[in-house]
């Protein structure tokens, strides 16, 4: 057991790091996440098909390729990256931050799909009911529509969580590896395989690495049944 | 009070052209389903938005399309009970309640939550979740909800259309106190004879999209030949009378209306309240003199006001007893045997045991001839 739980500093920081990282790409993404899902169900709007395509590009695109499009247009001198910089002082490239932003992009699609289809299941006969009751637009949102979808909401927010802990290939090719800054435990686990001797420290991480994905889905189990026993929808 | 709702619209094929006005308690829209009652409704509700309308409630206007007016739902406080309930499934009986009371301006907070909870017998549901309830409870609660957000005009959507007899029964009274007991003027959905006839104090008839009649709820009752098909036989005379006394001997209740004593199966009402009958047509027998050795107790005489052909081989005759009209129908045949004829003088016989919980219930305060 000893062997498992003794851990070099750099090897801890990639897991609090990790969790860092797949926290903030997470919590980042819910609201845009919501905004699209909203749109991709209700909307009638002309080149709906388009974001639809561009929102599961990241699904479909070799991680890679979607990497070193956020290098281009996040990057120091991309037009997104630069203009952040200057007037907001946020830096993506070879930051940690970087590594959330892709971890989100990465997540994004998953999460807009599983938000989609739990607001396409909300019976529209409820909210027309809370319209009749006085509440206006944003108020139904807020009482009717957001309690109804929050299993889809847990269950999109755990898809980006885990999609993030995992992810490698976009976060490496746009923050590169550098430890204690875009090293995640994907990263770390490829990095020891690529040293001789490393395979103790790689399975060390890789177990590490199942735990924390096991307890994410348990906990998402755990809520999303008190927040079915609470409506009597189990 | 009053509602006036004049609408054009048109739905793929289907068009609705619709006028009318009421200043009724219990308004009732009445026709077979596919004729538009429904999407009235909604219309008022502002649920839907008509393609042309003027909607007035209580003078305040609604949906103007000429002046490009339209408020919306929220904003129309209006009250609406949908036949499927629609009780907000995350909230418990007590969270629907209060919901639509918390987007009411105190100032326009009449409604008491303790009024309406007893008024409703729904005290003992209060912390249940929607799913818990029966069919029957939720429609109380859902009539509830829609009571304590203060609404100037109630829409009720068929409420009853999706529950066994029981529970009709187990909620018609709750209507009715909601009806005498509440200021709010009431606009009700149906395609039933008896629910209309019971609760109506205004009937507006639609068929296809079009009013085919409107008016108060005895006269429009007495149009059998507008009645949708399958209801036909439950048409009849609506009565207003009062309990006169009770026969305890036999078990009777003996009613004081215009047209003379009518003995009904015992009521559990007291002497002097207001009971509303109706006298299904094919349950009146007609003789043209006063019968003897008859079982039937009720022989009202009177006059023949309106012969008219129903489907065949019936016929229906009107016959005004002393004011109230009486409505009966009988065979071709039969009326050719006796000679009917209009002014002709005839006794309308009705059997005590014709009248059942359907036929007889509360009636509306001040409206009762007796």
């Amino acid at each position: 057991m000893n062997w498992l739980l003794d851990l070099t500093p750099d090897e801890w920081n990639a897991i609090r790091l990790s969790i860092k990282v797949a926290t903030v790409a997470m919590l980042a993404s819910l609201p845009p996440g919501i905004l699209i899902a909203l749109l991709l169900a209700r909307g009638q709007f002309w080149g709906k098909t388009l974001v639809n395509g561009l929102v599961h590009l990241p699904l479909i695109l070799p991680p890679v390729v979607t990497g070193y499009l956020l290098l281009l247009t996040f990057g120091r001198r991309g037009p997104a990256g630069a203009f952040l910089a200057d007037h907001f002082g946020i830096v993506f490239s070879f930051r940690w931050t970087g590594a959330a932003l892709a971890c989100g992009v990465m997540g994004f699609p998953l999460m807009v799909r599983a938000i989609r289809l739990s607001i396409e299941a909300v019976d529209r006969k409820m909210e027309a009911a809370a319209g009749t009751l006085g509440a206006n637009p944003p108020w139904v949102f807020a009482t009717i529509t957001l309690p109804l979808i929050l299993p889809g909401l847990i269950a999109g927010a755990i898809l980006s969580f885990a999609k993030a802990m995992g992810e490698f290939g976009a976060t490496i090719t746009f923050v590169s590896n550098i430890p204690n800054e875009t090293q995640t435990l994907p990263s770390a686990i490829y990095t020891f395989t690529q040293v001789p001797g490393g395979d103790e420290g790689a399975l060390r991480l890789t177990l590490i690495s199942i735990v924390i994905s096991m307890a994410a889905l348990v906990a998402s189990e755990v809520l999303a049944r008190r927040v079915g026993r609470r409506m009597d929808i189990e | 009070m009053s509602v006036l709702v004049d609408i054009g619209h048109r739905l793929g094929g289907f068009a609705i052209d619709a006028r009318f006005e009421s200043a009724g308690r219990l308004t009732a829209l009445f026709g077979p389903s596919g004729s538009g009652k429904t999407t009235l409704i909604n219309m008022i509700a502002g649920l839907i938005r008509p393609d042309k309308a003027r909607i007035e409630v209580d003078g305040r206007v609604l949906v103007d399309t000429n002046a490009g007016l339209f408020v919306p739902k929220h904003k129309r406080r209006i009250g609406v009970v949908f036949q499927d309930a629609r009780l907000f499934p995350h909230m418990s009986v007590a969270g629907n309640l209060r919901y639509g009371r918390w987007f009411t301006p105190p100032a326009e907070r009449y409604a008491d939550m303790d009024a309406v909870v007893d008024l409703l017998g729904i005290g003992p549901l209060m912390d249940r979740r929607p799913a818990k309830l029966s069919g029957g409870e939720k429609q109380r609660v859902a009539i509830g909800r829609a009571l304590l957000a203060s609404p100037g005009l109630l829409l009720m959507d068929e409420p009853l259309a999706s529950l066994d007899e029981a529970r009709k029964a187990e909620i018609l009274p709750y209507i009715e106190r909601l009806r005498d007991e509440t200021k709010i003027p009431i606009v009700y959905v149906s395609h039933s004879v008896a629910e209309v006839a019971r609760l109506a104090s205004d009937v507006v008839m639609l068929a296809q999209g079009h009013v085919i009649a409107s008016g108060p709820t005895e006269a429009v009752m007495q149009r059998l030949d507008l009645l949708p098909a399958e209801e036909r036989g439950e048409g009849g005379a609506v009565l207003d009378t009062r309990v006169l006394r009770h026969d305890e001997t036999f078990g009777m209740t003996v009613l004081g209306s215009a047209a003379g004593e009518i003995r009904v199966p015992r009521l559990a009402m007291k002497a002097g309240a207001a009971v509303r009958i109706r006298i299904r047509a094919r349950d009146v027998m007609i003789a043209t003199e006063h019968p003897a050795g008859l079982s039937a107790l009720n022989i009202l005489p009177g006059t023949i006001t309106a012969i008219s052909s129903g489907e065949s081989p019936a016929v229906d005759v009107g016959i005004d007893c002393n004011g109230a009209t009486v409505l009966a129908r009988i065979t071709e045949q039969s009326r050719r045997t006796l000679k009917l004829h209009l002014g002709g003088k005839v006794f309308a016989v009705v059997k005590t045991v014709s009248f059942d919980r359907a036929s007889t219930s509360a009636g509306l305060p001040g409206e009762a001839d007796g």
